[in-house]
């Protein structure tokens, strides 16, 4: 498929300077075509890579997803598809684990982003001061987008370890009882969240910075005139200048906070993971998709969890622009 | 709600500067228009270094765990220097984790889908920049709109589709889902649109150079700094991508995050060496960014404000 598009490209081509055969009219009126074609078709022959490979690896199986949701797929038999109608969904819904992976993940969703974004935008704050090193201070805030979720989850999850991790440790040097990360159902979620935390704060503080540094001077310079404070001036030059940067941010974490997957998977160590603890107390959706699909083979729940998931990022982005018009009402 | 809300660069200078284009405008994508640059007290030094060791600490501890020996990590209080055990515990796994093969193959994922997102989103985002052709925002519009649909959504219906082509476990089963990128084509066509001047294109066509030819000779030179950013960026987004390979790839053949999972899952947990492959599986971006962190943090920056 992807030669098919390469050919499409290297049709564009004009094949070389025309054979001098048919006299002058000939060569020109064919240079012409071609010029024509060229100019009408080029476009599109650039465009098509894109359009060709999203059709085929996003969207059909987009739309399949929702056909796998209506029937019986078992692992072991992919190409035997019973259909059930709805069935999995009327199971989806009496199912407990669903509604608890459904509100584990809204719960690490929030604790994860809210604290996230409020130090992003702190954090950008002070990487706007001119100073010393900022390179250094920028690429270190980078540091962490640089690991991947593997390796992060895997350290954290060592730093967080009962009997040895260094937090216990530091909450028992000042007279705090260890807390039992992985087994309890908030610390191990704070636990999870701390790992999405360290990884994206940066990341999005240099977005912050980065719309901060469009910000026209004469902006402060005008409020520091009325008589606006420092802290006057974050709130009323700064923060409605990067709005719209603000509400890409709460966009881009919502949709990988519905997706949140291999940080709680390996913070389970091992058979712990997938079903997200013990009692399935940090169970995200996504682990529960790979659950009915890899671990009980059922691919056609697997698939309505898939729905369900899009479903509830539909919904998060239904809400956030309903607040957004009450505000806007209301002010 | 969308991206194309976002504020345009209120950069003036960058759009009428004829400059040729002899890859400087790549220094467009550093040089921002200050806001406000008050200058740094001491507060501010104190809170950035915090913020940097917080940032950097985590990494330095894995080091320093997987250079020390299973019983001295489990002590308390924890150690914070480097120990004498580094090399062995690498090599250890090195071997457990079949970590060889994994980098080879992060590698070679990592590499096909940048180079090919980098030329599907060049040669797309040139077309919108600056070719006129009937539906172009229409499209772009479904570009963009394509952002927002969650990969895993595809998930069970792509693994079906690997198992039909016979690519399960196979590296083309992680690599063709990802070829092109949405924000990359945005990226591309932001860029393009400022760096490269209507007159470079128009001389090209009055020479009689067909599409191809000026995107050859003329588009091409203009895009490089921020191809090579985007290279960068998307190197690190699929070297460090997790779900869709842990899903299709097996540990007979891993990317490195997988591989990596295969350290932690034993009921015999040997900490140092967890620590030790995940050091491994960190240490070529981490030299990637020490390298080129200066291009990578003004690409990030430059993809905020447009987009």
């Amino acid at each position: 498929m992807a030669t098919s598009t390469t050919k499409a490209l290297a049709g564009e081509e004009p094949p070389g300077p025309p054979r001098k055969t048919g006299g002058e009219g000939t060569v020109r009126r064919r240079g012409r075509l071609l010029h024509r074609l060229d100019i009408k078709g080029a476009p599109y022959a650039f465009i098509a890579p894109f359009f060709v490979v999203f059709a085929a690896f996003s969207f059909y199986p987009l739309v399949y997803t929702s056909w796998i949701s209506l029937h019986d797929v078992e692992l072991a038999t992919l190409d035997v598809m019973e259909w059930v109608a709805f069935d999995n969904y009327v199971d989806l819904w009496n199912d407990s684990r669903f509604w608890n992976a459904l509100r584990n993940t809204i719960t690490i969703g929030v604790i994860s982003t809210v604290p996230q974004l409020m130090m992003a935008l702190g954090m950008a704050h002070l990487l706007n001061y001119r100073m010393r090193a900022s390179l250094f201070f920028r690429v270190a805030s980078l540091v962490p987008y640089a690991t991947s979720v593997a390796a992060a989850a895997l350290v954290f999850t060592m730093i967080f370890e009962r009997d040895f991790g260094m937090i216990n440790w530091a909450l028992g040097s000042v007279g705090i009882d260890p807390v039992n990360w992985e087994a309890d159902k908030w610390p191990a979620q704070a636990a999870i969240s701390t790992i999405v935390i360290w990884r994206w704060t940066g990341y999005n503080a240099l977005l912050y910075l980065a719309a901060m540094q469009a910000i026209p001077a004469d902006r402060y310079e005008a409020a520091s005139l009325d008589g606006a404070s420092r802290w006057q001036q974050f709130t009323h030059v700064t923060i409605p200048g990067i709005r719209s940067t603000i509400v890409f941010t709460i966009v881009l974490s919502t949709i990988g906070a519905t997706q949140l997957f291999g940080e709680p998977l390996i913070f389970g160590q091992g058979p712990n993971g997938i079903t997200g603890g013990a009692d399935n107390q940090y169970q995200t959706l996504g682990l529960l998709l790979y659950e009915e699909g890899w671990k009980n083979y059922q691919m056609g729940r697997s698939a309505t969890v898939a729905w369900a998931m899009f479903l509830l990022l539909v919904l998060a982005f239904a809400v956030q622009r309903l607040i957004k018009r009450l505000r806007s009402r209301t002010s | 709600m969308t991206t194309q809300s976002l504020p345009a660069r209120t950069d003036t200078a960058a759009r009428t500067s004829a400059e040729k284009p002899t890859g400087r405008g790549g220094r467009r994508l550093l040089r921002q228009r200050a806001g406000r640059q008050h200058h740094a007290g001491p507060l501010a030094y104190v809170l950035l270094a915090v913020m940097a060791l917080l940032s950097i600490f985590p990494l330095y501890w894995t080091m320093v765990a997987a250079s020390t020996d299973n019983t001295r990590v489990s002590q308390t209080p924890p150690p914070f220097l480097p120990g004498p055990n580094l090399f062995s515990n690498l090599a250890r796994a090195w071997d457990e984790a079949a970590m060889g093969k994994a980098m080879m193959n992060s590698l070679i994922v990592a590499g096909v889908i940048a180079l090919s997102t980098v030329l599907f989103a060049t040669l797309a985002g040139f077309a919108f920049a600056k070719l006129r052709f009937k539906g172009r925002n229409a499209l772009l519009m479904l570009v963009i709109g394509t952002m927002l649909v969650p990969p895993q959504l595809a998930v069970v219906p792509l693994f079906m589709m690997m198992a039909e082509l016979g690519w399960s476990q196979q590296l083309p089963a992680v690599i063709f889902p990802t070829l092109v990128s949405a924000v990359g084509v945005f990226f591309m066509r932001q860029y393009l649109s400022e760096a490269l001047p209507d007159e470079l294109v128009e001389a090209g066509r009055v020479d009689g150079a067909h599409s191809l030819r000026i995107f050859w000779s003329i588009v091409l030179p203009v895009a490089r700094p921020a191809m090579a950013v985007l290279f960068m960026i998307t190197f690190v987004h699929a070297w460090n991508d997790f779900f869709w390979p842990f899903v299709v790839l097996d540990m007979t053949n891993p990317t490195v995050p997988v591989a990596l999972t295969q350290l932690s899952a034993g009921y015999v947990r040997d900490q140092s060496l967890i620590m030790a492959g995940a050091l491994l599986g960190t240490l070529p971006l981490l030299l990637m960014f020490i390298v080129f962190g200066r291009q990578i943090v003004s690409g990030i920056m430059a993809g905020a404000v447009k987009g």
